[in-house]
């Protein structure tokens, strides 16, 4: 690309603000100027479902400080709570593992300004907060959805409803997955295949910071429950909200209602607290298998609408891709060799991650179906829990595997490792032949 | 004020990394302001004054030495710790990562040279 080449980004959600970013910062680093129109509809100051992309907002460990190491700091007003801890439910007892460093490493977050119908508006919105940061370094925010694009003499044409087309050399496609956006890239000639996606569930429960402290601390709060179709589950605490948080096969509202009735659930959550309470909800689409070819000729697919990680870390997905893309449009160059060569490897290496993914998911589910199996898993954490400092094998795994903040090869790696075996293999044993033992975490002796 | 912010919580005067010991991390300054000094025959130098989004400890990603100077913080501060093996692994994909502390560490040589060149010049340059 040289000085002023046209860029458009279609979408403004983390994968297109961080593109912007990143492309804009690497461009002044060796002197080009380019020009960028961000096309985003949503206005991220305001409540669901205006301003809010549906997620259940945890900014993982990794994405954290790769963010921080890049210069992007989160600020107070955007992170409604560190969090410092998890703590898994099962019917079997619960567990509570702390962060290695007991310091507030994830960031729970919310996407727009907060839930339906919220009476204060305390915190920022993360993906305001990007945009602001792309905003800065010179992009032009065109707050329309993008109705009509095609490729026509080697150049890209964006139509809006108010605005004449307009022209670009690059455009990157970063519109996530609930969208009707991807029907029109279906049918543009620009060679666009989508993901596969899956419903998911996430409602919001107004409990007010002090409920929240006291009962769900700065812990996510992990379920590891034997309910057909469900793979994970989540209770998520912010400010003055708590998200619940649903992962699975084509979850729906029997799905939802089975496990928010579940003891584990009510168990929790603060008493009073009713699972059909009015709440802000919704079913955000998830990406499970990437889009085949998320690039063509002067056209990157990035984010959700192009190859993401499964189940985990999407924002941190999203991030990877982007990097890599704008790196490869500075750098290399923008036709589909180039982005073959230099934009394809790092999704190639998510979908291979995201293989092993599934075999962990897999052994996660034998593990959610099997009792003796989830007691003597907790049995094999609390004990490491117990014995502070000492080698947190399966604390650690766990604690990657419920934050994304790791690749799930070397979770996997990390599981063969004979120590684990062993253990695992004894702790599965004694399980076989005992009965269940209540092992309350510390967490709701240490608030009350 | 360090409601909300991400890392650990320091209080003014706390020492976060000590001179002399081992790390291997390095740190981002989230909310608040740090002091770096150095000890030397028993003295302390104050060597710089860091601010939100400041690294420090960078060393220890790049080199096995202990701690070359104690860093404390000055009122509250939250400050972030960055793992050195995430820290390298992301590198080895994407080495843009290592370009702001690159950018960071250039700052320092700038200032050490200004700081040296301004000590000749206040000092005679051979004795009389
Ligand atoms: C239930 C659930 C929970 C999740 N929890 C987490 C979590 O805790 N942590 C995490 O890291 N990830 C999580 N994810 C994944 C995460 O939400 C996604 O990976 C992430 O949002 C992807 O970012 P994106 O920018 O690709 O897409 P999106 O966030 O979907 O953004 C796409 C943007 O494109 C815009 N757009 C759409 N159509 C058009 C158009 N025609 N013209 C212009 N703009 C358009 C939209 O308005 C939107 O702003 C979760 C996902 C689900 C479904």
């Amino acid at each position: 690309m040289d000085d002023g080449s046209r860029v458009a980004v279609v979408g403004g959600g983390p994968a297109g603000s961080l593109f912007t970013y990143f492309l804009l910062e690497m461009a002044e680093r060796i002197g080009i100027e380019l020009l960028v129109d961000v096309y985003e509809p949503r206005d991220f100051s305001r409540p669901a479902p205006h301003g809010c992309n549906m997620c259940g907002g945890i900014i993982s460990e990794s994405l954290v400080q790769n963010l921080a190491t890049d210069g992007i700091n989160l600020p107070p007003m955007i992170v409604q709570r560190g969090i410092d801890s998890y703590c898994m439910h099962m019917d079997v007892g619960e567990v509570h593992i702390d962060n290695p460093l007991f310091e507030k490493r994830i960031a729970a977050v919310y996407r727009g300004s907060g839930p339906k119908g919220i009476k204060e508006m305390k915190w920022g919105s993360f993906d305001g907060h990007l945009q602001s940061l792309s905003d800065k370094k010179g992009a032009r925010i065109i707050d329309e959805k993008v109705t009509d694009l095609r490729r026509e003499d080697g150049r890209l044409f964006i139509k809006t409803k108010t605005r004449p087309e307009q022209s670009y050399s690059l455009m990157a496609v970063a519109t996530g997955v609930n969208t009707a956006a991807l029907k029109l890239l279906q049918k543009s000639d620009l060679g666009y295949q989508p993901p596969r996606t899956t419903k998911t569930a996430i409602r919001e429960y107004l409990l007010g910071a002090e409920t929240i402290e006291k009962y769900l601390g700065t812990s996510m709060h992990v379920f590891l429950l034997d309910i057909p179709r469900l793979t994970f589950a989540a209770i998520i605490p912010k400010g003055d909200y708590a998200t619940v948080c649903l992962l699975g096969d084509k979850i729906d509202s029997n799905l939802l209602e089975t496990f928010l009735n579940a003891p584990e659930v009510k168990g929790c959550m603060p008493p009073g607290w009713q699972w059909d309470q009015p709440a802000c909800q919704c079913s955000p689409r998830m990406n499970v298998s990437g889009s085949p070819l998320p690039f063509g000729d002067q056209v990157v697919f990035l984010g959700d609408c192009g190859v993401t990680r499964l189940y985990k870390d999407g924002i941190g997905a999203a991030y990877r891709a982007a990097k890599a893309a704008a790196s490869t449009a500075v750098f290399h160059g923008i036709s589909a060799e180039d982005f073959r060569k230099h934009y394809l490897p790092a999704c190639q290496k998510m979908t291979t991650d995201n293989m092993i993914g599934k075999v962990i998911f897999w052994f996660t589910k034998i593990i959610q179906r099997l009792r003796f199996a989830r007691r003597g898993i907790l049995n094999m954490t609390a004990k490491e829990q117990e014995k502070k400092g000492g080698n947190q094998i399966i604390s650690m795994v766990l604690w990657d595997m419920f934050t994304g903040s790791a690749p799930y090869r070397e979770i996997f790696i990390r599981t063969l490792h004979p120590l684990f075996l062993i253990r695992l293999a004894w702790h599965l044993f004694i399980a076989l032949f005992s009965s269940d033992k209540d092992r309350k975490s510390g967490l709701r002796r240490k608030n009350t | 004020m360090v409601k909300g912010s991400l890392g650990k919580v320091y209080r003014k005067g706390d020492t976060i990394i000590r001179q002399g010991e081992s790390g291997d991390c390095m740190y981002v300054i989230q909310l608040g302001q740090v002091e770096v000094v150095q000890e030397m025959d028993g003295e302390e130098i104050r060597l710089a004054e860091l601010h939100e989004g400041d690294f420090f400890g960078e060393m220890a990603i790049f080199e096995r030495e202990v701690r070359s100077a104690t860093v404390r913080s000055l009122g509250d501060s939250s400050v972030l710790t960055v793992d050195k093996k995430n820290f390298l692994r992301r590198i080895q994909e994407d080495p843009s990562l290592a370009f702001r502390l690159v950018q960071s560490m250039s700052g320092r040589i700038r200032k050490m040279s200004e700081t040296v060149t301004g000590l000749r010049l206040t000092k005679p340059p051979w004795p009389h």
